[in-house]
């Protein structure tokens, strides 16, 4: 996307809600509004700063209106743009262009999620497909399942490759006091899983928790002026290639291809400089894909790439250093806290888990069943 | 100064010209599809401009935007595309899978007649269609086609 300053915009505050499972009758907008107090903390700003709301959940039909109302921000410039799990990666864009145009200086996107407590069902309603719900999919499982089908056909991916990034995001998780699993995790217990929907166990498929946060972003010449080291927007790019897997244009090749490259070429770097990779991880299958596609392996080597512990907190890439949607925390829509974990390891503050001489993130944002992709790239000070 | 100008136009505020009003369609590209199904047939749509098969069925081609929508009749071959079995906490495992109908569209749906492990990406596939129970619309399934090529 042109019309923007790469590192025009920053991010000076993150920060999570309660996660897990929070306190009973806790609402979606609770959450959102507990993580804005925290994130805003984090910042050294206030809610009146506020002046620019950006938010999604499954629970709440108009979420932007539910959040003006609980915060008492009735002039504050709003977007709930929704496109599943990566729609925080796209308000950082859209952000990014209503700070440079003067919509709104102090811009926060928040996410709240109560899954766990009140059940996948209630929380992420499945709208009717005449041309998919009889067959009884069990989405969004089956989706993934069917690519992973045919990475498997077409580049003999194996079952333990996939299950090594499950055990590569345990072992970061185990790094992590946040996160939700607390004990260790082999390749065997995922491939002895309870099988969901093949090649799937349930220890291939994301975490059922509760959970919610904000960041704040301003400009980057306010930025400098606030409480930690600004976390620059470098880049960002979008791709939204089918919304049901039937769709989808190529099973093995995502809208990541192109995300990914919109956001490279913003920010003008290239994969081989990047030290912290955050990926979309809701299925292992995710971040073979993501490693591929955004070009950190050749297309169909992924399930190679991932073997030898390579991504594990004592591999030569660090990815999903939180423990991922997997092992950490996923509440529906985990994208937003991709964007928290990098903005942590960019500041140097992630303690047993931290990247040494972390300068570089891509993160990278998945939304449906391998449906909307966002990329962002952030970058701590050296990389302005 | 200050006066506000008033458009003067021959025809009646708030009545469009008869030629300008469109009728609504007689059927949902929906409805086109279930009634090619209750005759057993898998009705798809086809757009000259686009030079290929649509599927699902729509009002407008993608891309072109073209309202050029042709509906065609399949021969009702297909090829297994992507295939995955699901493992329900109450009931039997069964498949799920995409197929590629021979001319040239994709569809989920599943193989019956085989256990669905035996559903093996590249398999050739034959379209049945479902008998509904009930109140529940009829739907496409399919059945392993030895031999067919």
């Amino acid at each position: 996307m042109s019309g923007v300053t790469r590192g025009g915009v920053a991010i000076v505050g993150a920060a999570e809600s309660d996660l897990g499972a929070v306190a009973a009758l806790m609402s979606p907008i609770d959450l959102m509004a507990q993580g804005i107090r925290r994130a805003l903390d984090d910042a050294g700003l206030t809610l009146a700063d506020v002046d620019g709301l950006f938010c999604a959940t499954t629970q709440a039909r108009t979420s932007a209106m539910s959040l003006v109302e609980y915060l008492g921000l009735p002039n504050a410039y709003t977007d709930s743009t929704i496109v599943g799990g990566s729609s925080f990666e796209v308000h950082v864009a859209h952000a990014h262009a209503a700070l440079e145009a003067g919509l709104c200086s102090v811009a926060v996107i928040a996410y709240g999620s109560t899954q766990r407590t009140v059940g996948r069902r209630a929380a992420s309603a499945r709208e009717f497909n005449p041309y998919e719900t009889p067959y009884r999919p069990f989405l969004p499982a089956t989706a993934y399942a069917m690519a992973a089908s045919r990475h498997m056909h077409e580049y003999g991916t194996t079952r333990e490759q996939m299950a090594a990034v499950a055990v590569a995001a345990r072992e970061w998780a185990l790094l992590n006091p946040a996160a939700w699993e607390k004990k260790p995790l082999t390749i065997a217990d995922v491939l002895n899983a309870r099988p969901i929907s093949d090649p799937f166990t349930v220890r291939d498929i994301c975490l059922v928790t509760d959970g919610g946060g904000a960041i704040v972003l301003v400009k980057a010449d306010r930025a400098r002026h606030l409480k930690h080291t600004p976390v620059y927007v470098l880049g960002t790019g979008q791709s939204i290639t089918h919304a049901s897997i039937t769709s989808m244009p190529v099973l093995t090749h995502t809208g990541a291809i192109e995300s990914g490259a919109q956001a490279y070429r913003a920010a003008g770097v290239k994969a081989s400089e990047v030290n912290v990779v955050a990926l979309y991880d809701a299925f292992t299958i995710n971040t073979i894909l993501f490693l591929e596609d955004l070009g950190f392996c050749p297309k169909g080597e992924g399930g190679r790439f991932v073997e030898g512990g390579r991504i594990t907190p004592k591999g030569s890439l660090a990815v999903n250093t939180n423990g991922g949607g997997l092992s950490y925390c996923h509440p529906g829509m985990y994208g937003l806290f991709l964007l928290i974990e990098a903005v942590r390891q960019l500041r140097g503050q992630c303690g047993a888990r931290q990247v040494g001489g972390a300068a570089l993130a891509v993160v990278h944002g998945n939304g449906g069943v391998l449906s909307a992709q966002a990329t962002t790239i952030l970058g701590g000070p050296a990389t302005v | 100064v200050g006066l506000s100008v008033i458009a003067v136009v021959d025809s009646v505020p708030g009545v469009i010209s008869e030629e300008h009003v469109m009728p609504n369609a007689a059927e949902s590209p929906l409805a086109t599809y279930l009634s090619h199904l209750k005759r057993g047939e898998l009705g798809y749509q086809f757009s000259p401009s686009l030079g290929h098969a649509v599927f699902y069925p729509r009002v407008i081609a993608p891309k072109t935007g073209a309202a050029d929508l042709e509906w065609r009749v399949s021969k009702g071959l297909g090829t297994v595309h992507a295939t995955t079995v699901v493992h329900p906490q109450q009931g039997g495992p069964y498949n799920v899978c995409l197929v590629d109908v021979d001319e040239g569209f994709r569809m989920m749906s599943r193989i019956e007649d085989i256990a669905p492990t035996a559903v093996k990406i590249g398999m050739r596939v034959r379209f049945r269609v479902h008998a509904p129970e009930g109140d529940e619309d009829p739907y496409p399934v399919f059945t392993a086609a030895e031999g067919a090529v």
